[in-house]
């Protein structure tokens, strides 16, 4: 049923204002079902997930923060929530694979986790991406630990994935060897299987279609797995441009007469030439559909919602995601 | 006007004005703005995604066709908006505009960041030609220069600062229009220096200097936990070119704070003036907001905010409800009927419309002192400048056509 049912990790990219929290959101309820954990991760310090599911501010620590997608009669999974930040995981990783209690703490002192978390070359995506590594790579051995089914990680937007997914490069100038190094190289190894998809995001605009291509190139380039584009925010598809271009505002008239509304110049204009206004915005989505279309990836397509996107409306983006088969 | 600090408040006074009691923002006078010879900086800020760098194209275009000499530096433009305006090279020089009309007496030179160029240069600005050598090749420089998050912010600033100065000595330009670097929040922009200032002077790069400099006092216990600890993770080659690269960025940034201070010190000065952009949505408008509440604290001078794809208010007062209900009607007659689809048009773009017209009552509520200008979304992408021009129209005047 899911396109992807070997993916682990699903990483969410898109250009900055398409939507790709959302659609993070959407997909970790879609993917929680049938008793399914999910961990939802973000690593860009927004708070996004705090407050599209209008919980407290998320520390560094994995939070239950849902039930995910009912499907028929079987028990929804459970979505937890985490939100990384470079500076919590590097003291972390500090405690736990070089026993630096106290040097750990005198380090924070002085600056050093300032300094490399900031400025040394890829570390701060290197801490990043490892805490969801391991959130990915947990099995029985880790004691206490939730395992999950599926990550999906709310990543930073398409002009920065590739970077920040191809971490053992980022460290190539620098840690020619050592331990980090051959942990990014482990890392590498997941991050390229089949076993991670990295999605990319976007609306039927010029700019961001451009960017989703050259992000996708960008992936492919560097064996990155490329899993689907999700067409985010597309408008009400009921009348094709053809027939909203042919209206005839006398039979507008008539019709809004029949249903006993005062068919007023005014009301009628406004229909027609909104009516107008939303085929030439249907032609130029269309153009660049067909150009989405010959990405060669799988397309999934999400409605932009009047109302916005409160917490329904997220199971109902799950909902339509699951149909179409990205979880 | 109110929008800006009570100082340019009063400076500007002939455009104050008694705005209205409810929640609907004062209008922002953009052509007021743009002609006032007092403002020299104009800083257009806000989260990614929200149409800063064409709107910062737009108000440059439409200042110069004023008649301002302008300059517009550029952090990321789309291509085709970057061919359009002759700037897709990338060589950190404003280059002229071609096409602008001059009838006005101004003029408009583009220009793209190159970000690792400007700090390049600033590096053999300051230091020998061996030393700057050797900074120019250390893997942390290179990351420091290329991808630290502030760099960018910071680079902007510097090359807003030489540009005024250059500008002040040529009498080239009489107004710089800045888009400021897609930041993660907008507010990195406006801590990057200091982060990084406050970075480079800090506890961190006096301990690694200190074996370097000899008589080892500080080199207590503690450092040695340090050092072990750094060796432990990265490998001894590492922390060699770390304490390189401290040892040798510390000669050239001596002055790093009082450069970070004087940038800092212009953008709260008289002529300049900031716009913070968004976008109708629930998470640009609370940056915009964090943005707004900052500037006021660091009393930075703030022109008002620009909210770019608004939805156009439907003609008419036929509310949602009612065309809902109507189509409904209309489509038990006749499951095909196109008025139906209509109305349902109508209802959605209402819908859309009150929602963001609630979000920005909200920010106006929440910030009353700031002029907006909203700017209808347009159908298709700008890539050109008669694009930019029609934005320039709608920034001055949204309800005009």
């Amino acid at each position: 049923m899911s396109d992807w049912p070997r993916v682990r990790l699903h990483v969410v990219t898109g250009k900055g204002g398409t939507g790709k929290s959302t659609v993070s959101a959407a997909l970790a309820l879609a993917l929680a079902t049938r008793g399914k954990n999910v961990l939802l991760c973000e690593v860009e310090g927004r708070q996004g997930i705090a407050r599209m599911f209008d919980v407290d501010p998320l520390p560094y620590a994995e939070r239950r923060l849902t039930t995910g997608l009912p499907v028929g009669e079987e028990r929804p999974g459970v979505v937890h929530a985490l939100h990384i930040d470079a500076e919590s995981a590097l003291l972390e990783y500090l405690a736990m694979y070089y026993k630096l209690g106290r040097a750990g703490r005198a380090l924070d002192k002085v600056g050093v986790v300032e300094f490399a978390t900031t400025i040394a070359p890829g570390v701060r995506d290197v801490l990043l991406t490892g805490k969801v590594f391991e959130a990915v790579q947990r099995n029985s051995r880790n004691k206490g630990a939730t395992e999950y089914d599926a990550v999906v990680l709310d990543a930073p937007p398409t002009g920065r994935i590739t970077q920040f997914l191809n971490v053992s490069n980022e460290l190539a100038g620098l840690a020619k060897v050592g331990p980090v190094r051959s942990q990014a190289d482990t890392m590498m190894t997941l991050f390229r299987s089949p076993r991670t998809a990295v999605h990319l995001v976007t609306v039927l605009e010029e700019m961001p279609v451009q960017e989703t291509a050259d992000g996708i190139a960008d992936l492919h380039a560097n064996d990155l797995p490329v899993g689907g584009v999700v067409v985010n925010l597309v408008r009400p598809q009921e009348l094709t441009p053809d027939q909203l271009a042919s209206t005839d505002p006398a039979v507008v008239a008539a019709d809004l007469k029949g249903v006993g509304l005062d068919p007023a110049a005014s009301l009628v204009d406004g229909l027609v030439a909104e009516g107008r206004e939303h085929a030439e915005r249907r032609t130029l989505e269309r153009d660049q559909r067909a150009l989405v279309g010959e990405l060669g990836v799988p397309t999934y397509e999400l409605p932009r919602l009047a109302r916005g996107v409160d917490l329904g409306a997220l199971y109902e983006l799950a909902g339509l995601l699951r149909a179409q088969g990205l979880a | 006007m109110a929008g800006r600090t009570p100082r340019t408040g009063e400076r500007t006074g002939a455009r104050t004005r008694v705005g209205p009691t409810g929640p609907t923002a004062e209008a922002l006078d953009v052509d007021a703005l743009l002609d006032d010879r007092t403002v020299g900086i104009i800083v257009c800020c806000g989260s990614g995604g929200v149409g800063k760098t064409t709107t910062s194209a737009a108000l440059a275009l439409r200042a110069a066709e004023r008649g301002r000499r302008v300059v517009v530096l550029t952090i990321d433009p789309a291509r085709r908006l970057a061919q359009s305006m002759g700037i897709e090279a990338l060589d950190n020089t404003p280059r002229p505009v071609d096409s602008v009309d001059t009838a006005a007496g101004g003029s408009l030179d583009a220009m793209m960041l190159d970000m690792k160029r400007t700090f390049d240069e600033v590096v053999e600005a300051q230091a020998s030609p061996e030393k700057a050598k050797a900074i120019l090749e250390n893997p942390f420089y290179v990351t420091l220069s290329s991808s630290f998050a502030g760099t960018q912010e910071y680079m902007a600033m510097e090359k807003l600062g030489q540009i005024r100065a250059d500008a002040q000595r040529d009498g080239t330009y009489d107004l710089i229009v800045v888009d400021t670097p897609p930041s993660r929040s907008a507010l990195d922009f406006l801590d990057a220096p200091e982060r990084l200032s406050r970075f480079l002077d800090g506890r961190f790069i006096k301990l690694m200097l200190a074996p370097a400099k000899g008589p080892a006092r500080i080199v207590s216990a503690g450092f040695g936990l340090i050092t072990n600890a750094l060796t432990r993770i990265l490998g001894a080659q590492v922390l060699r070119d770390l304490q390189t690269f401290v040892a040798a960025i510390d000669t050239v940034f001596g002055g790093f704070r009082q450069r970070a201070m004087k940038t800092y010190a212009l953008l709260q000065a008289d002529g300049t003036a900031f716009l913070v952009v968004a976008s109708p949505e629930p998470d640009a408008l609370r940056e915009a907001a964090y943005f707004v509440e900052r500037l006021s604290e660091d009393r930075m001078p703030l022109a008002g905010l620009v909210v770019n794809r608004s939805s156009p208010a439907p003609q008419g007062d036929l509310s949602a409800d009612e065309a809902m209900a109507a189509a409904e009607r209309l489509r038990a007659q006749d499951p095909t009927s196109l008025t139906a689809g209509l109305l349902r048009l109508h209802a959605d773009q209402t819908r859309l419309v009150e929602r963001e017209s609630a979000l920005r009552a909200g920010f106006a509520r929440a910030h009353p002192q700031v002029a907006t200008t909203l700017v209808p979304a347009l159908a298709a992408d700008v890539h050109d400048l008669r694009g930019l021009r029609r934005i320039g129209e709608l920034l001055a005047d949204p309800a005009g056509s």
